[in-house]
């Protein structure tokens, strides 16, 4: 029977839950699912990272290649983020050129890595003005049940600090790059960026961590990112109902203990990892 | 042609808020606004903000493609052209802010299963560009007479590195700027309705960048006011 109200009043049914200040799935308000991760699964790419949020699945892998360095900032490298959302996800994804849903994924990814500063692009360069490391970062979904951009936020930055990049020098005599394999070393992750998201229900309610039915449901969404130190990289608050300055600070308390228990369990991950 | 009124409403606003131990200085640029200036669509307008300027028009209600329609709102729709090339990830990404902010004030559910479609070109780009689009959307829904529980404005902060805020900056003090945070504002109760950011800054920043916002946004609405006034009274 609650099945049945489920179906024909979506929206009353999330209303008897929240008044009760839990979810269906019998979360509280302000509860995360169970975030797992897993780093290095990839062999074939420079470094990866598999993240689960609850259903959300996101993989994350970055192969580095030799690029010319741009023209007007010769001594930096590039990283090249792209969320890819394919129909295998979600039903409402098409195969095709990438949908809004992802291209507006991507620009956000690409907003935090030049906001926060993840990685100096000077770090990526080899040799100024001739050679240097361009990171392709791609993000693929593999199942979409919702906070999207938390979990791809996570999964760049497990997949960045498992990237070991080899020594490259310039032969001078012939000009080419000789590439040592046996001598990597890891990238220099300067701030660890975390993603929480919230939904808006009804102009008043604040949720964390939407599924995708909730988010379909709700008003408004907002993702805060937010470093270490407690700096904010990312406000993104596309459109929805509006808020009030007292429900941002409490929006921006949530998101600082979540950076917490992100940074506690990539740490445990790393540590556990054998070395290669 | 009849009808086709013009209103140039240049004000110059000032706000100048009590200096803190930052000492801001927050004065908007010079604005103007002109409605109904292109015939074909449902309502158009034209935003100036400085140098920064922005064309919109807006058609609708009118038709949707049934694989576009909602049964009980309608589908709102925004298509932003950048002043050279073609439109690219970026301007994909603005489209859907600017579309989110629409839809929480506009009233969708008297016209369901139609389309209302913004369609937003930039003219110049002189810092504010964001804030200009929003400035200018929400002027031709006005002129469009699609129904709205609230105006929204638009409003651009950056903050330098020493900690001053800048309101309505140019491209040059919006390049030098540490962060750069434009806020989407309700004329009714002056919330947040959307916000996009870029550098680094605080939790405290943020508050106070709001609140700078939230006070130069009165000036912002009370330009609507004068120029729908002054825009009126003439017929």
């Amino acid at each position: 029977m609650a099945a049945g109200f489920k179906t024909v009043e979506p929206l009353e049914y999330y209303r008897r839950f929240l008044k009760e200040n839990c979810r269906p799935d019998g979360r509280e308000l302000g509860e995360f699912r169970t975030t797992t991760v897993n780093i290095g699964s990839i062999s074939t790419a420079d470094g990866s990272a598999l993240v689960k949020l609850g259903n959300t699945t996101v993989i994350c892998g970055i192969k580095a290649e030799f690029a010319a360095p741009p023209t007007d900032a010769p001594d930096k490298g590039y990283v090249v983020p792209n969320v890819d959302l394919p129909p295998l996800c979600s039903s409402r994804f098409r195969s095709g050129p990438p949908g809004e849903e992802a291209q507006v994924a991507s620009q956000f990814i690409a907003d935090v890595i030049e906001n926060s500063q993840i990685i100096q692009k000077e770090d990526l360069c080899i040799s100024p003005g001739k050679l240097s490391w361009v990171l392709y970062c791609d993000i693929i979904c593999l199942d979409y049940d919702g906070n999207i951009l938390d979990a791809c936020t996570f999964a760049l930055l497990a997949a960045l600090k498992n990237v070991q990049l080899p020594e490259v020098t310039i032969n001078e005599e012939t000009g080419l790059a000789e590439v040592n394999l046996k001598k990597k070393s890891y990238l220099n992750i300067r701030t660890h960026p975390v993603a929480t998201s919230f939904a808006v229900f009804d102009d008043t309610l604040l949720i964390v961590d939407p599924t995708g039915e909730e988010e379909h449901l709700a008003t408004g969404t907002l993702t805060v990112v937010m470093d270490e130190e407690g700096k904010l990289c990312c406000l993104h608050k596309p459109g929805g109902s509006g808020l009030t300055g007292a429900k941002l600070q409490d929006c921006m308390s949530r998101a600082v203990t979540r950076h917490k228990e992100v940074k506690k369990l990539m740490d445990e991950v790393i540590k556990s990892m054998k070395p290669k | 042609v009849e009808g086709a009124m013009q209103a140039d409403a240049k004000i110059r606003t000032e706000s100048a808020t009590e200096s803190g131990p930052r000492g801001p200085s927050c004065s908007l640029r010079h604005f103007a606004c002109e409605q109904n200036l292109l015939s074909r669509p449902d309502g158009s307008a034209s935003f100036l903000q400085g140098d920064t300027s922005v064309l919109a028009g807006v058609y609708g209600p009118a038709e949707v493609k049934v694989s576009k329609e909602i049964f009980n709102k309608a589908t709102l729709e925004v298509i932003l052209r950048p002043k050279i090339g073609l439109p690219g990830v970026a301007e994909k990404s603005r489209e859907r802010l600017i579309r989110n902010t629409c839809e929480a004030v506009v009233l969708g559910t008297l016209h369901p299963r139609t389309s209302i479609t913004v369609v937003l070109q930039v003219v110049s780009d002189a810092g504010s560009l964001l804030a200009c689009c929003l400035n200018a959307a929400c002027m031709a829904l006005v002129d469009a007479g699609v129904p709205m529980r609230a105006l929204f404005c638009g409003v651009t902060c950056a903050l330098n590195a020493d900690g001053t805020l800048v309101l309505d900056p140019t491209a040059k003090q919006e390049k030098e700027a540490r962060a750069v945070l434009t806020l989407a504002l309700d004329s009714v109760e002056r919330k947040l309705l959307m916000s996009t950011t870029k550098g680094l800054y605080s939790d405290a920043e943020l508050q106070q960048c709001l609140a700078a916002a939230q006070a130069a946004s009165q000036h912002v609405f009370r330009f609507y006011r004068e120029s729908l006034q002054r825009r009126y009274s003439k017929s």
